[in-house]
């Protein structure tokens, strides 16, 4: 169990860490997540007793970790592969840690061979590859055979059956019993592995929940309807009809409608009754990786923008006609159509929840665009 | 949150991977108490002797050890050999004086290979990162200093002390010069490679403070040898009582004096130079185990 209660951490004018509280519970898989900057690392430098909280605290198992009896028995920790002297072998490296635990030797081989690295373990860690050094952190982890593990980003760099065998490996830590906090900014890796979440940006907290409440309360289901290329009338004409049935309807970039709030029967009721043909009605689920994105736009402090390379060449030939460059509008009825503002245009985008999240923003319309056009 | 004091009988120490039957005993699994795993690798509580034991282990792994000790063996015989080669060659022989002294050449060099073995004892863990592995298997950062401390004096005592020994032996078979009695035989090698090793240490506790490697071997051998330089060129005479202590107290008069030579005629003589440094260092070692205690890693 680990419990954080306000905790604060400021390096000078920056606040890192703005007074985050929360609990991690034994026998689950605690993601937490954050965009690049967000406090995570530091957070686990302080759950550590690395760094000195400004205010607040963190304790484990009720213990400041500096006070913990044994410290390396009950916690193990990953926090940064290239955290070793490079000069030493695999093997000197965690038989150093072993005996400062005051762990027998034949543990050293043991983890050695759970994380696979027995045929590496003379070699220099310096040569080691990201995955390989990721491998090694994480058999320094596992040492002292913890009840409470801390993995900073621990798929960084491991190739797709490191993936795996880290997911099963968090899985079967929790299902003995033990607490399980791990921090990654891939939600796609959470949402398979995680049980609960932690979300934080710019230091605070944003969410703390299961991951089934988090899908629930932040994606949104909606409806594609495709209507026929060659009727355009058809389009204002269920628009009309949806909207006055209490449905909100979004224009998709490649012409297909975005519902939401009406049940797919309702939607193809109201399309018979207006004569309208479709040629497509589908269900679709907001994935768990744009609840987040959208969770955390607000809270990015490292964004990137498309690399315009603006001055450094001519325009293309055609650059900026209309559906230059845009694959999936060539079923478009209208020729020299631009995309409405409000289209959304990004795989991320979806509808607002239910439970208005303050952290929502709307998209950055101009800067997307110009993304859209520039990749081609 | 409690761990046994005892391990489960009849379990030995398995990865974790593996299934066992132990892991899965009814009380545990999901939505289990807190702190419900135990494992079965024997719980003690580790000490002062097993972060010694871990010091050692990461003093002899790494190349760093072995070069700078080895190019401190390489200079200390080496040049000891070579003065006394030369000396031996030349129409003045030594006379009177003793011939251990001609030790001093090589121990001034090779105490620049102590200085950076200490300050890379503890400076590395910074620039690698390995600190924040180490202060995560052991929370107790003094701990951590003292053991570093012990591991790293000891090696570079032993080395000093043995190899000035050898030295002096090979020089005094190799020249007649005065019989130099037992207590300078002493001084001339176990109290010099305390001193060196004394220097050692005082360069881990400014690794320790400064957290840089090529940034505290630089502070160790300006303040080696600075002193000594800085007062030849003060020929004010103004300047002179300054010149005169920068004379007395620099590190090679220091050592120098162990020897009975010195440039000054006053000054520390005998074993006091091992009381001065012991005095700084011990300052220093304080200031590291405030400055290590205190700050983030």
């Amino acid at each position: 169990m680990i419990e954080a209660v306000g905790l604060t951490k400021r390096y000078g004018a920056k606040t890192a860490v703005h007074n985050l509280s929360f609990q991690v519970r034994p026998g689950a898989v605690t993601g937490f997540l954050g965009p690049n900057g967000s406090g995570k690392s530091t957070t686990m430098r302080m759950m550590l007793g690395l760094d000195r909280p400004t205010s607040g605290h963190v304790t484990i198992g009720g213990h400041a970790f500096r006070s913990l009896p044994n410290a390396p028995r009950q916690v193990g920790a990953l926090l940064d592969a290239k955290a070793v002297h490079g000069g030493r072998s695999a093997r000197n490296h965690l038989l150093s840690l072993a005996q400062l635990a005051g762990i027998p030797a034949a543990r050293v081989d043991e983890v050695l061979g759970v994380v696979g690295l027995q045929d590496v373990a003379k070699r220099r860690s310096k040569g080691f590859s990201l995955g390989m050094g990721q491998r090694l952190g994480i058999a320094a982890a596992l040492l002292g055979d913890p009840h409470v593990l801390l993995f900073d980003e621990p798929v960084n760099g491991l190739d797709p059956e490191g993936i795996l065998w880290v997911r099963n490996l968090m899985k079967q830590l929790a299902s003995e019993g033990r607490t399980v906090f791990v921090s990654s900014h891939l939600m796609s890796e959470m949402a398979l592995t995680a049980d609960h979440l932690i979300v934080i940006g710019r230091g605070r907290l944003l969410s703390d929940m299961s991951v089934t409440d988090f899908i629930s309360a932040n994606s949104a289901d909606f409806a594609r309807v495709r209507l026929p290329a060659d009727r355009p009338e058809f389009r204002e004409k269920l628009t009309a009809s949806l909207t006055e049935a209490g449905g909100q309807v979004m224009p998709e970039l490649d012409g297909a409608l975005r519902v939401t709030g009406l049940a797919l029967p309702r939607i193809s009721d109201l399309a018979h009754e207006s004569d309208v043909r479709l040629w497509e009605l589908s269900p679709h689920q907001a994935s768990l990786e744009e609840a987040y994105m959208r969770m955390t736009q607000g809270a990015v402090d490292y964004r990137s923008t498309a690399d315009a390379k603006a001055g450094l060449q001519a325009p293309p030939p055609g650059y900026g006609q209309p559906g230059y460059g845009q694959p999936g509008f060539e079923g478009h009825a209208q020729p020299g159509y631009a995309p409405p503002p409000e289209v959304p245009q990004q795989g991320w985008y979806a509808p607002p929840p239910p439970g208005q999240n303050p952290y929502a923003a709307p998209a950055p319309e101009p800067a997307e665009r110009k993304t859209s056009e520039d990749s081609r | 949150m409690t761990m046994p004091a005892t391990p489960p009988p009849a379990q030995a120490p398995q990865p974790p991977q593996a299934p066992q039957p132990s892991y899965q005993q009814p009380q545990q699994g999901w939505g289990a108490p807190a702190g419900s795993y135990a494992s079965p690798i024997p719980v003690r509580t580790p000490g002062l002797g097993d972060a010694i034991a871990s010091e050692w282990t990461k003093i002899r792994s790494v190349r760093s050890t072995m070069w700078t000790l080895g190019v401190m063996i390489v200079l200390l015989v080496g040049i000891g050999l070579l003065v006394a080669l030369v000396v031996s060659m030349s129409d003045a022989p030594m006379g009177d004086a003793p011939v251990l002294t001609l030790g001093f050449f090589g121990v001034l060099l090779g105490s620049i290979c102590v200085i950076t073995l200490g300050v890379l004892t503890i400076a590395s863990e910074y620039t690698t990162g390995m600190i924040r592995t180490t202060l995560t298997a052991c929370p107790s950062r003094a701990r951590i200093l003292i053991a570093k401390s012990v591991v790293f004096f000891l090696l570079s005592f032993t080395i000093t002390t043995v190899t000035t020994g050898v030295v002096g032996v090979l020089q005094t078979a190799m020249l007649d010069g005065a019989t130099p009695d037992t207590g300078f035989w002493l001084r001339s090698t176990v109290g010099i490679g305390l001193y060196v090793a004394t220097l050692g240490l005082l360069s881990l506790a400014v690794g320790a403070i400064v957290r840089h490697s090529a940034g505290a071997i630089t502070i160790m051998i300006a303040v080696v040898l600075l002193p000594l330089v800085l007062a030849m060129f003060m020929f004010s005479a103004s300047l002179a009582s300054v010149q005169k202590a920068l004379f007395e107290y620099s590190i090679p008069n220091q050592i120098g004096a162990m020897y009975d030579a010195t440039v000054t005629s006053s000054g520390p003589t005998g074993w006091e130079p091992l009381w001065v440094i012991l005095g700084v260092t011990a300052v220093a070692m304080a200031g590291a185990f405030f400055a290590l205690e205190r700050r983030d890693v």
